[in-house]
């Protein structure tokens, strides 16, 4: 689904969410444009992975609207849903099913012409061809993170989300993680990266967001080293 | 073929695929049905209450029963690495998403009656013969209707703390409509009773089916979603 012209990929407006009197989002507001990758930091509890879920309409807000592409994105809007992709804390992937499978599925979800073909060129893509036939539960931590990756992107999204995508990669992945979201990023995707080290995706960021007890502190382009920034960060999360 | 249709198609492949790979639900259902049987057949006093008479009621409650341990994994299944997410996550309308689970649940909970129906044959020698197609016929009509609402139940319950304690807590209030009318349908089949004498348990069945399988369709966005 093409964006408009101007239209941001991914728009909120004056998100808040609230568990029960324990209010987690305050009048959160985010634009995303083609090619822009948003690092988002914070300590823990801030309201990130919140944020990420009602962003990839997982959950709705309790106040506010998301645009994907120019559309909202209410509960069964189907159509919009297709220029998402997430990365989350767990792979979403079946134990039962080989990561052929799970992938082939996810395809068939997704309405890919070859969903079997499509499968084995993502886990060929994420270094796990030779694990296609392999059960998700056989996997080590790093491996499954390689193959959640590859089914989050198995679909060609417009805008990808993704929560502490570096959690369990060794070096050699996590080089292949950053050069994949520098591809996403040349390809005018846009990008929100959650992440509680900043070291691992300032030099991919274009724009450094700071969340604080569920309100931006800092929305601002990423500049300079991310040594001149750590003192302003630490400062903000109160470390 | 419609793309809804299609989506279901693929959930429901996917949910049969898995359980015939650990057999988990399935091999516990026919057992758990066995077992019921077992209990049935020598808690009960032949001299007292003919077979006849009291294989309706059992056959039910094994079914019901044996359905429950069924539909417990039909959501269980989804929380194994927050997969539901990814099924919400995809461009797939609620309705199919619930089509696909009902599908996936139905040819389970079909399955294990299949399985079941030869060993109450064989416990209770109940004659079969006659009144097979008619049992086929009102098994599939009461099945319809309370894995329905067994679907939408299983994908609420999952969300709590005792998914497995939940679903029995829920859903045996809604199948007592279904319970009772199946069994009055049966009573009067292996009676051979005619047709007409079953139309009105008939029309009931069919009515719970429509209404449960469209509100259930139709509910099904407001429980799965956050």
């Amino acid at each position: 689904m093409p964006s408009r012209d101007g239209e941001p990929l991914l728009a909120a407006r004056g998100l808040r969410r609230s568990f029960g009197r324990l209010r987690v989002l305050h009048d959160i507001d985010l634009s995303l444009a083609p090619g822009e990758v948003l690092a988002v930091a914070g300590p823990n509890g801030a309201g990130k992975s919140t944020l990420l879920r009602i962003l990839a309409g997982l959950m709705r807000p309790t106040a506010g609207e998301v645009r994907v592409l120019g559309q909202p994105l209410t509960g069964d809007a189907a159509r919009v849903r297709r220029a998402i992709g997430l990365l989350s804390h767990q792979s979403l992937l079946y134990d039962d099913l080989t990561l052929a499978e799970n992938l082939a599925f996810v395809a068939r979800l997704y309405g890919l012409a070859r969903p079997a073909e499509a499968a084995r060129a993502a886990l060929d893509a994420a270094g796990l061809a030779g694990r296609a036939d392999e059960s998700p539960r056989r996997l080590s931590r790093g491996l499954l993170q390689r193959a959640a990756i590859a089914r989050a992107l198995l679909h060609g999204p417009r805008v990808l989300l993704l929560d502490e995508p570096f959690t369990a990669l060794d070096a050699v992945s996590a080089d292949r993680l950053r050069a994949m979201l520098e591809a996403r990023r040349a390809e005018a995707l846009g990008l929100v990266v959650v992440t509680h080290h900043l070291a691992e995706v300032w030099d991919v960021a274009t724009r450094v967001a700071v969340m604080v007890e569920g309100r931006w502190v800092c929305d601002e382009p990423r500049a300079g080293p991310l040594e001149r920034f750590l003192p302003r960060y630490r400062e903000w999360i109160g470390a | 073929m419609p793309d809804a249709l299609r989506l279901a198609l693929a959930i429901a492949g996917k949910d049969i695929r898995a359980e015939l790979r650990s057999r988990t639900a399935l091999l516990s259902a026919v057992v758990f049905a066995a077992l019921v049987l077992v209990v049935f057949n020598f808690a009960r006093d032949p001299t007292a209450i003919s077979a006849t008479d009291l294989a309706p009621s059992v056959l039910w409650v094994t079914f019901a029963l044996a359905a429950m341990v069924a539909l417990n994994r039909a959501f269980t299944i989804e929380r194994e690495h927050g997969a539901l997410d990814g099924l919400l996550l995809a461009p797939v309308p609620r309705g199919a998403l619930f089509g696909g689970k009902l599908l996936a649940n139905l040819a389970f909970v079909g399955t294990v009656e299949a399985v079941t129906l030869p060993l109450f044959v064989l416990f209770f020698n109940v004659d079969l013969t006659a009144a097979l197609p008619g049992i086929i016929g009102v098994t599939a009509l009461a099945t319809i209707g309370f894995v329905s609402v067994g679907t939408i139940f299983s994908a609420m319950a999952v969300r709590t703390r005792f998914a497995e304690l939940m679903l029995p807590v829920l859903l045996l209030p809604f199948m007592v409509p279904p319970l009772i009318g199946a069994v009055q349908v049966t009573s009067r089949l292996l009676a051979g009773r005619p047709l007409s004498e079953m139309l009105g348990w008939l029309r009931l069945l069919a009515l719970y089916d429509i209404v449960f399988v469209t509100l259930c369709t139709m509910a099904f966005s407001a429980v799965v979603d956050e």
